[in-house]
């Protein structure tokens, strides 16, 4: 024990099995939250072994370093600024030549690396075996051959990481070199910029690569302290175009990935295998057909299972929780009676919605996510997305909001642009959560019939597709096309399936689980203060007049703000009977369950919106909300007097 | 080359798209001109190496007639665009508009006026693909920073080369020219589809959706807007044009 901390970080490609090789590496010490400043998720966690600790971080994955995403930025600045001891580089065994090329990079950073070769069997399963020995004498780094689902090899790559990190590895770190005409001029000027001893963070060599990319804030940085490299690396930059009759950039990927290639035939072997079931499972998944059908069933089922399991889990949770006081909307009594039944509800709303709802849907969608299947979906749909300004990735935060919108909208950062994160946030907001589900069924299902409610849902699609167009041209900006890696199917992993689930429950638990609590005591409290008494009569107009509905629901709407199904829930103590079929008109159930489910995004879904795009579009998005509620809840109540 | 061939062989383009052959009174109609003149012209095309005819068969391009033709639709379609989007006219002008000027158009200006409009993929009026040019280039960006220089010294492409939104599930091809800015260069650049680059077409999502290629050993999705500008050669690249859909 030397008493020297240690930070190792993990760092590769997308979908290569780094979160379940963190899972491995911290058990259950992580804590999950943003880089400073940035959206972008950091997940952190403890390594105890062999008397040491040492930190682990997880960082994003990437394919490179070229600053096209907010991920990319956060991973070289941290491996530039926060120097770990050692970076283990995870790289999928079966997709090895398009791993290398971000290998190579690393490489070029100069830091100490490790490999973990991951996924030995998936590869092994396409008839793929791969020679480490060999790929570790040409990389000059240790390579470790895993199967990080089934725990194999981890104890080794503990092992070899540490070693590295504490310097016991024997480091001769070979940086693969590239063609005559580009590594002599990289070498030059890595040459110029160690010979003007400026701290970049980053090793000369990559920053010399990077200049000679164009990359521009490298140049920035590089120009801010020594203007003379700057001028070095134009000249130089032109002299590779003209030699090669391409841009740089492009030379030097070029080059790149004509190294990873060459490495990948040195060292894999492959044999012929018959088609896998991954394949025809694949095949299936994207058939005209059979694809959708899949992505309807995929979806369908998943919004089953979690009203079927949630409804059982609900009933007894509530049933057990009415063992210590009503939990049912009190608003007549004692004031502090009131707010302690408030906030006393919010927690049993909190408990029976979130745990037995929104957790067994995050957990299905987390083992569907993991398997591959939303990728398919995402494929296929990618031509809907992009007639309303989005790609395919869209689709997994939207059906995400089908639990709870609030990570939903976290979940946009899937997307590209500033531009496709509100747009498919925008989106998001009309997709009805859990909570507007039970009004749905609370309203509709159970006074008018189940064909309606369910036709409430194929409305909110059109809806939303309609909108989503709209919005489009008003939402300014670019939209980038889908460019997405399409991963073997597998089985999903339990860990990174529980790990996902968890980090989406927390922000519930964090953010929503405060507005229910706070927000409910303050808003029965004030009720019954007689302050709301008033609104009914001043919503009257829109309530009343427009949308056809008791005065009473005025106040609903302000309920529904804080608690969406606090609608429904407020409804019984307001009427003074649960059946609501005795007050209201099968025209007014339907109504207000589509108001409900259009109306103003619940304070906990505004407050998300604010944290990731500020006030003036949080406010927009939530007006669109408002006035496409008011606006075709008047429009059904017409039609709808005319279809009863 | 007259205008007249040029006329002729840009109307051949859009008839024969899809590998169709155009029929004798479809080009009559197209161009208004009496179908004993078609007969006559089509025989001197034939003569000179731009299409196959055969007499009551209708007609197709050769390889030759077919690079020509699409330089001229290039030509045509840049120039409905540069009346459309700088000059503001409207879209059901710009076709005789451009009909008028495409002749007089040299490949440099066209160049320029690419380069300024910031490399269009589609034409106004109708939605159609703007053909590449037949630069040796393998970007935008790279033609960009050519500057001034003769354009002889780039060189010409021998063969056509065709659109991946075009190919079909398992053909093969390699990379040779993406057009668009350079974010999405790079990006592609970074995920392997550098020039030269052997792909295969694994799959077509339905309706205009993505295409899903095997490349470097892997599998990736791209976006219809995103396939469409990246083109590939293809031994025996035969005629092959799809109108893509308008999107706003």
């Amino acid at each position: 024990m030397t008493g020297k901390h240690l930070t190792i970080a993990l760092a590769g490609n997308a979908n290569v099995g780094k979160s379940v090789i963190f899972n491995h590496l911290t058990g259950s010490h992580q804590t999950i939250g943003n880089w400073p400043g940035k959206t972008v998720e950091r997940a952190e966690g403890t390594l105890h072994f062999d008397g040491y600790d040492a930190t682990i971080v997880d960082l994003p994955g990437i394919y490179s370093f070229s600053t096209f995403s907010l991920e990319e930025l956060v991973t070289r600045e941290y491996i530039a600024h926060e120097k770990p001891n050692a970076i283990v580089n995870v790289i999928g065994a079966s997709v090895l030549e398009r791993n290398l090329y971000f290998t190579l990079q690393l490489l070029d950073m100069g830091i100490p690396l490790v490999i973990c070769l991951n996924q030995i069997d998936v590869a092994k399963s396409k008839g793929i075996t791969i020679d480490t020995q060999k790929l570790e004498t040409i990389l000059g780094v240790p390579v470790i051959p895993t199967v990080a689902s089934r725990g194999k090899g981890i104890h080794e790559l503990i092992q070899g990481a540490l070693d590295v990190a504490l310097d016991k590895h024997e480091t001769r770190q070979n940086t693969v070199k590239f063609g005559d005409a580009l590594e002599t001029r990289i070498e030059k000027l890595t040459g110029a910029i160690e010979s003007t001893q400026f701290n970049l963070g980053y090793a000369s060599r990559w920053a010399a690569i990077k200049l000679l990319e164009g990359d521009s804030e490298i140049k920035k940085s590089v120009r801010s302290k020594s203007e003379s490299v700057i001028q070095a690396s134009e000249p130089m930059a032109k002299e590779i175009e003209d030699i090669h009759k391409e841009s740089c950039f492009a030379v030097i990927a070029s080059e790149r990935y004509s190294r990873a290639s060459q490495i990948a035939a040195d060292v894999q072997r492959q044999e012929k295998v018959q088609a896998t079931f991954s394949d025809r499972l694949d095949w299936f998944a994207t058939h005209k057909v059979f694809g959708y059908l899949t992505a309807f069933v995929v979806i369908a089922g998943l919004l089953l299972w979690t009203f079927t399991v949630g409804n059982y889990l609900s009933g007894l949770l509530s049933h057990l929780l009415s063992f210590f006081e009503s939990s049912n909307p009190m608003l007549t009594g004692s004031i502090g009676a009131i707010i302690w039944n408030g906030a006393f509800g919010g927690i049993v709303a909190g408990v029976t919605l979130v745990i037995p709802f929104v957790v067994p849907f995050y957990f299905v969608l987390a083992a569907i996510e993991d398997s591959g299947i939303l990728t398919r979906v995402a494929f296929m749909f990618d031509n809907f997305m992009h007639r309303m300004g989005l790609h395919g990735k869209a689709i997994i935060p939207m059906i995400l909001g089908y639990g709870c919108n609030v990570p939903a909208i976290y979940g946009c950062r899937v997307m590209g642009t500033r531009r496709e994160k509100l747009l498919a946030a925008f989106a998001i907001t009309f997709i009805p959560c859990t909570a507007r589900t039970i009004i749905i069924l609370g309203l509709v299902a159970a006074f008018v019939n189940i064909q309606w409610a369910l036709a409430l849902y194929a409305i909110d699609l059109v809806i939303i597709f309609a909108l989503g167009r709209i919005a489009l041209r008003v939402v300014p900006g670019q939209s980038t096309g889908l460019i997405m890696e399409m991963h073997p199917f597998r089985v999903p992993y339990l860990s990174v399936v529980a790990k996902q689930t968890w980090a989406r429950t927390k922000s519930l638990i964090f953010m929503v689980f405060p507005i229910y609590v706070i927000g409910g005591a303050v808003v029965q409290g004030l009720y019954s203060l007689g302050w709301l008494g008033p609104i009914n009569n001043a919503l009257s107009p829109v309530t009343v007049t427009w949308l056809g509905l008791p005065l009473i629901t005025g106040i609903l709407l302000v309920f529904g703000l804080i608690r969406k199904e606090l609608i429904v829930l407020a409804l019984v103590p307001l009427l003074g009977a649960a059946n609501f079929s005795l007050f209201l008109t099968q025209t007014q159930l339907i109504v207000l369950a589509f108001v409900s489910m259009l109306y103003i995004p619940c304070v906990a879904t505004i407050s998300a919106l604010i944290k990731e795009f500020g006030w003036k579009p949080a406010a927009a998005i939530s007006m669109a909300n408002l006035v496409s509620a008011i606006l075709l809840g008047g429009i059904s109540a017409k039609l709808l007097t005319l279809a009863f | 080359m007259s205008k007249s061939t040029e006329e002729y062989l840009e109307a051949l383009y859009t008839l024969t798209k899809g590998g169709e052959t155009a029929s004798t009174s479809a080009i009559s109609k197209r161009l208004s001109v009496a179908p004993a003149s078609v007969t006559e012209m089509l025989g001197k095309l034939s003569d000179d190496g731009y299409v196959n005819y055969q007499p009551y068969q209708g007609v197709t391009l050769t390889p030759k007639g077919f690079k020509m033709a699409e330089k001229m639709a290039r030509k045509h379609r840049l120039l409905e665009r540069f009346l459309h989007d700088m000059l503001g006219i409207g879209k059901d002008r710009v076709h005789a508009e451009a009909c008028a000027m495409e002749h007089a158009l040299s490949d440099e200006t066209a160049r320029a006026l690419c380069q300024t409009l910031k490399h269009p993929d589609t034409c106004p009026d109708d939605g159609n693909p703007i053909p590449p040019c037949d630069l040796r280039f393998s970007s935008c960006e790279e033609c960009q920073k050519w500057g001034g220089e003769s354009l002889e010294k780039v060189g010409r492409r021998e063969a056509s080369v065709v659109s991946m939104s075009t190919l079909k599930e398992r053909e093969e091809g390699k990379i040779a020219f993406i057009r668009g800015d350079s974010k999405v260069l790079r990006r592609l650049l970074d995920m392997g589809l550098t020039p030269g680059t052997k792909i295969r077409i694994a799959r077509i999502a339905p309706l205009q959706g993505p295409v899903e290629i095997a490349v470097r050993g892997s599998k990736l999705a791209l976006g219809e807007e995103v396939a469409c500008n990246v083109f590939v050669e293809v031994a025996g690249a035969q005629v092959r044009l799809k109108t893509r859909h308008v999107t706003p």
